[in-house]
């Protein structure tokens, strides 16, 4: 019922292991019997089931193993559905590698070349790997031998790091292979291999900036051989620690992974003991190992099937109960009871689709009904959907399986909706709701993701046949992509609805810039509540047309009034100078007792979470109203308070077990004013600030960041901070079919992000630049900004250009510093994440740029060096 | 490795306009209206000439030149050399594979000739690009349905096919070589691997340009890698150019134009067809129309060099030299580092 399409940049990789021959014995049958045919259909089945990369590997003593890769690399590539997903060359022999090379078109891996037999060998395999271009992983293995220490993994990963890059070789193509070993084999010796691997992972990251991190899972379990639950529980639990660590790829079978929350609590302690080394030995005391093969025979032939909690609704009768789960969010038997519904209609000789027609949308509708009429709220929609998912994704291969016996379609959604976060930004906790909200409400959400390019947009509604295409973004230059979007659409001939949301986005903006741009109807959406009354209206037989023509005549309104009046006077940038704020120099901060650049590679979470704001959390949500007063409100409390103890629960966890890692940088720089720019004394480096150009009232400046700066000598500072390693865990909840973690997680990030502003921010002004060094405020008062001197960010009012961030992220080295890259459109990555200037001056205090005239435009295009075009694209939103 | 300082004065002009490639030869030598005696001359060669244009730089030398002419006086700034299918697999069907080091050398020295002459009218610098086409076989496809596993050639085979073209070329004087209308992505990788070899035995830097063509709307090749995967796939060629060529019309190449634009940190060099062929198999766009719609790419700062392909004429080129004259030429990003794969698709990870 619904697709979700992640975008092609991830985090964490699945290789492929099935056409391995080492690991797989039905695939190394069919490749000994010469059945090829059979063998690419194994290769297609990985991709299908979401392999992202394939390693192919011929290494088998009774093959003529050069033959066998080539014959098989070249006829993968005349299977389009297997092809388009990169290939991994797997051999310990250089002249299979190299056969493999010469057949493959696009850019793949190659797995592995290492110093063994010593650097000449090794550099001279690796610049023929570039020449063929492609990617290599390099095994921790040298002229003494394969890397078993954590200290010896480390040295021989820098070596060939150093050798490598040092040859020009792209540090970005390089991936480690640090080896994994079996642990729980017995010897003592072992018991330290996975805990070596998941520290040397992450001291490689740290010091080989670049490159990722793979291995071979299998071995881990090797001692567990034929007992499946035990294995896999070990496997969770090693990615569950080592992605964390840096591991960014591994090669494994997706499917044969189990969420790291379901396994047996126990088994799960007992995995994480060995290989973690939790248990420190202890005499005559049992050891990990031992604990876990004992625990490991009461696995073995059986699977981890659970007592169920038995309450009092689980005795109704099974559609009931499906409803009561819809309404309630509680997805812990979903599964099953679909299973149940629909063996129940199988056996009345019904269709698997009469569970989504029958119970399943019974309580969406129910669902539908109190969320409409201010019944229910946000979070307890998304955690509904979630348990819509998980049953659909049951059902879903019974359908397919119908449908090709019977030739019969599906039942046809309402009505299917493309949804992108428009290229250049990556915000998209907002689009999700909206996207949850409209599948709750029985349309097909085709979700795209983040950095959606307008090609990739009309390229899916066209071949999905979409009904309205959904656009959101979060940052201001966002806006001129959508209009981008929306005149692209024009050109190709799209009549269908245009959605625009998102936080920047407004009914003025619609009006004014998108809906012109495109014929077809355009309908600027506020809020998620919103999305469903526009979209049954826009589909509806009878009302779309009169919906798309009020719609339209109040757009033409809107711009009839702006064409009009009702815009105040603007003054000439001169007459704005003029009018500027004097702040008092002799009142100014005094210079830093720490200039330079600060790093913090790892802020404690637990402070951080002591001074969240969390208002802004239930905005997202949509729960109007402050924090705390918020959680007793009369309307949305009840909802507010099962949020809230959610995002305590994550809250605790995310802590306890470190899934995030927040990282700042700060510097404070000598400067001085010029004008409206300010020059850092260093590097003569300049930072050009926007004025207030309306017409303001007797006594009151046009403002401008660069009056509170000293012409006579000053200081600036500035910031960024991110929240580092949430993808693995957001990866975990969309296998899961879990939108309501994920938002939350997501929703929660942000809420690191700001505390972490908030907190660098303190230790600013009272230690590293120290102009406050005896501030002790509440946390309500840091909320109310009561503090001396301000943070204004780049794209926010008083600093409306998002063109700043990349001199800013220079002047912080931010990239290296705090792991933060920008976007074309200045996005920051991760999407958590928080930069801007300090001003120590008492006076300065934050407003809004608004409004600004040509003139002013032109002087800034000046001031910044760069072409009027490009400034007007990056200031449109404060243009006429 | 001494670097290449054609590389160096490409990108030093590409920095300050948008620059001019040629256009076609094939239209142009129509309108000699050549008989097999022009074309055979008196190589006394066993098979039939007519249509064998790369010979005629043997043969009918003035043809060329006229033509190289015929695109200097329109503005251009690159002649390609008329040597598309001067190697010794496409040379075979005209029982000329013994004259592909004298064709290819030959062409280069004429275009060398001519472009420097050009040069030293106006000082301002005109280059030779070392054409080479993608033969009439694939590396990647089997001809065969009923056999996929199944090739024509080896790589081996064809690396030394473009290795003994391209030495030829730039013995000649030419500056780069051009890699063009790849349709099989891992032709082009061979012809890569070729250059680097020719790099090794001369001691010095041969800059490569990479043209891919479509054969789909949606914009894949014919091996199907889609612009982005292509680039993925060549990156580490370290092209000074990288483009489109021939394919469709400009109009159809657009959003293609884009996306390779958006990712790709070198220079953009399209040209295209004169728009698509008439019920005849004739190209009837306008000069005034190819300008307008390849001028819109600059105008949105989305290539650097321009030019034409099938059924362009002088004419084409002249109005798009005016057409773009005085437009600021793209910029080139700066592109994260991070690891680029590609299958038939592009496939990136994200760094840490």
């Amino acid at each position: 019922m619904t697709t979700t399409t992640r975008p092609s940049g991830s985090s964490f990789v699945n290789i492929g292991e099935r056409t391995n021959i080492t690991g797989s014995a039905a695939f190394k049958k069919l490749i000994l019997a010469g059945d090829y045919a059979r063998a690419v259909e194994v290769a297609r089945q990985q991709v299908e089931n979401g392999a992202q990369i394939i390693d192919v590997n011929m290494d088998e003593g009774l093959l003529d193993s050069l033959h066998a890769m080539t014959t098989f690399l070249k006829l993968i590539a005349a299977e389009p559905d297997i092809a388009r997903v990169p290939v991994m060359i797997d051999s310990s022999k250089w002249s299979v590698i190299e056969a493999g090379l010469k057949c493959v078109p696009g850019k793949p891996i190659v797995n592995s070349i290492s110093m063994k037999e010593g650097e000449a060998p090794f550099l001279a395999h690796a610049r023929l790997c570039r020449d063929y271009g492609a990617a290599v992983v390099v095994m921790a293995f040298d002229e003494q031998g394969q890397a078993d220490t954590r200290l010896r993994k480390v040295e021989i990963c820098k070596r060939a790091y150093k050798l490598l890059t040092e040859d020009g070789f792209p540090p970005e193509d390089i991936i480690f292979d640090a080896n994994i070993f079996a642990v729980a084999t017995g010897i003592e010796e072992h018991d330290r291999y996975a805990l070596d691997f998941i520290e040397a992972v992450a001291e490689i990251r740290a010091a080989c900036p670049h490159v990722h991190c793979s291995g071979g899972l299998s071995n881990l379990s090797f001692s567990f051989r034929g007992n499946e639950v035990v294995r896999r529980a070990m496997h969770s639990v090693f990615l569950f620690h080592a992605i964390p660590a840096g591991l960014d790829m591994a090669i494994v079978n997706a499917g044969q992974l189990d969420v790291y929350d379901a396994i047996d609590p126990v088994l799960r302690d007992a995995c994480e003991d060995v290989i973690l080394m939790r248990r420190p030995y202890v005499e005559g005391e049992e050891t990990a190992t031992e604990r876990l093969i004992a625990l490991a025979e009461s696995y073995k032939g059986k699977d981890a099937a659970q007592e169920k909690a038995a309450e009092e609704w689980r005795g109704w009768d099974v559609v009931r109960r499906l409803e009561h789960a819809l309404v309630k969010g509680i997805d812990m038997h979903v599964v099953d009871d679909t299973e149940l519904a629909r063996a129940a209609i199988e056996a009345r000789g019904g269709r698997p689709i009469e569970v989504i027609e029958g119970p399943l949308m019974a309580g969406m509708n129910t669902v539908g009904d109190l969320f409409g009429s201010g019944k229910m709220f946000l979070p307890q929609v998304v955690k509904s959907a979630r348990v819509m998912k998980k049953a659909v994704a049951h059902l879903i291969p019974f359908i397919e399986a119908e449908k090709l016996a019977l030739g019969t379609e599906g039942a046809r959604a309402k009505g299917k909706i493309i949804m992108a976060t428009v290229k250049g930004d990556v915000h998209d906790i907002g689009k999700n709701i909206v996207g949850v909200v409209l599948q709750c409400n029985g349309y097909e959400v085709i979700d795209l993701g983040v950095m959606v390019p307008w090609s990739k947009i009309l390229e899916v509604a066209r071949a999905e046949d979409a009904d309205i295409i959904g656009l959101s973004g979060l940052i201001t230059p966002s806006l001129d992509e959508m209009v981008t979007v929306a005149e692209e659409m024009n050109r190709a001939g799209f009549t269908i609805p245009l959605l625009i949301g998102g936080a920047t986005t407004s009914r003025v903006h619609t009006a004014l810039r998108i809906d012109p741009a495109y014929d077809g109807p355009v309908v600027h959406v506020l809020d998620a509540s919103r999305a469903v009354g526009v979209a049954s209206q826009l589909l509806s037989d009878t009302q779309a047309e009169g919906f798309i023509t009020d719609t339209a005549a109040e757009y033409d309104h809107i711009r009839e009034v702006r064409a009009g009046k009702g815009q105040s006077a603007l003054l000439s940038l001169a007459d704005a100078r003029a009018n500027g704020f004097v702040a008092d120099m002799s009142q100014k901060a005094p210079p830093p007792l720490q200039p330079g650049i600060h790093t913090f590679a790892d802020w404690d979470l637990a402070d951080l979470a002591e001074c969240f704001d969390w208002t802004p959390f239930f905005r997202a949500w949509e729960l109007a109203g402050n924090y705390p007063a918020i959680l007793d409100d009369t309307v949305v409390g009840e909802s507010a308070r099962a949020l809230f103890a959610d995002a305590q629960a994550m809250l605790k966890t995310i802590i306890a077990e470190k899934w995030l890692t927040a990282r700042a940088v700060c510097g404070i720089w000598a400067c001085h004013r010029d004008g409206d720019d300010v020059v850092l004394a260093e590097g003569e480096q300049r930072i050009a600030f926007l004025r207030q150009q309306i017409a303001k009232r007797e006594g009151r400046a046009n403002m401008c960041l660069a009056d509170f700066i000293d012409p006579a000598g000053d200081w600036i500072g500035g910031f960024a901070v991110g929240i580092h390693g949430i993808e693995p865990h957001l990866e975990r909840f969309r296998a899961g079919h879990d939108d309501y973690s994920d938002i939350l997680l997501k929703a929660l990030a942000d809420r690191f992000a700001e505390a972490l502003a908030e907190r660098l921010h303190a230790h600013v002004r009272t230690t590293l630049w120290g102009y406050a060094p005896g501030e002790q405020l509440s946390n309500e008062a840091l909320i109310r900004e009561k503090y001396r001197g301000i943070r204004p960010a780049p794209g926010y009012p008083a600093c409306p250009d998002h063109s700043l961030k990349p001199a800013l992220f220079d002047l912080l080295n931010a990239g290296e510093n705090a792991g933060l890259v920008l976007t074309e459109s200045c996005a920051m990555l991760p999407t958590a994440a928080v930069s801007g200037f300090y001003f120590g001056h008492p006076e300065a205090a934050y407003f809004g740029v608004a409004r600004i005239g040509q003139d002013q435009l032109e002087d800034y295009a000046g001031r910044r060096g760069i072409d009027l075009p490009v400034a007007t694209r990056w200031l449109r939103p404060n243009l006429d | 490795m001494t670097p290449s300082p054609a590389r160096a004065a490409l990108l030093a002009q590409a920095a300050k306009r948008i620059l001019i490639t040629d256009g076609a030869f094939g239209t142009e030598i129509q309108n000699w209206k050549l008989v097999e005696a022009d074309y055979a001359g008196t190589l006394g060669l066993k098979a039939d000439q007519k249509g064998n244009n790369d010979i005629l730089v043997l043969t009918k030398p003035e043809v060329i030149e006229a033509i190289h002419r015929a695109y200097f006086e329109a503005g251009a700034d690159i002649a390609e050399t008329n040597t598309f299918s001067a190697n010794t697999i496409s040379q075979a069907d005209y029982a000329a594979e013994h004259l592909v080091d004298e064709i290819n050398l030959a062409s280069a020295r004429l275009a060398r000739r001519i472009a420097d002459e050009y040069s030293a009218r106006d000082g301002r610098p005109r280059f030779v690009a070392g054409a080479i086409g993608p033969t009439n076989k694939t590396l990647s496809l089997s001809p065969d349905v009923n056999d996929p596993g199944y090739r024509e050639i080896d790589w081996d085979h064809l690396v030394g096919v473009y290795q003994q073209q391209a030495a030829a070329l730039i013995k000649g004087g030419a500056d780069f070589i051009l890699i063009e209308t790849v349709f099989d992505t891992l032709n082009a990788k061979a012809g890569i691997m070729a250059v680097r070899r020719l790099e090794a035995e001369l001691g010095r830097e041969v800059p490569i340009m990479l043209s891919m063509t479509l054969t789909d709307l949606s914009g894949r090749n014919l091996s199907g890698h889609t612009v982005e995967a292509f680039w993925h796939a060549v990156r580490h060629a370290r092209p000074v150019t990288i483009g489109l060529n021939c394919s469709f019309g400009a109009a159809q190449l657009r959003p293609h134009v884009q996306s390779l634009s958006a990712v790709a940190d070198t220079l953009i060099m399209v040209y295209p067809n004169a728009g698509l062929p008439n019920e005849l198999g004739e190209y009837d766009e306008m000069p005034a129309t190819t300008a307008g719609l390849v001028g819109e790419w600059a105008e949105r700062g989305q290539v650097n060099i321009l030019g034409g392909c099938c059924g362009s004429t002088p004419a084409h080129i002249a109005a798009m030299a005016k057409g773009v004259a005085g437009l600021p030429p793209r910029r080139l990003p700066v592109l994260e580092s991070v690891t680029r794969l590609a299958g038939l698709e592009p496939f990136i990870m994200a760094g840490d």
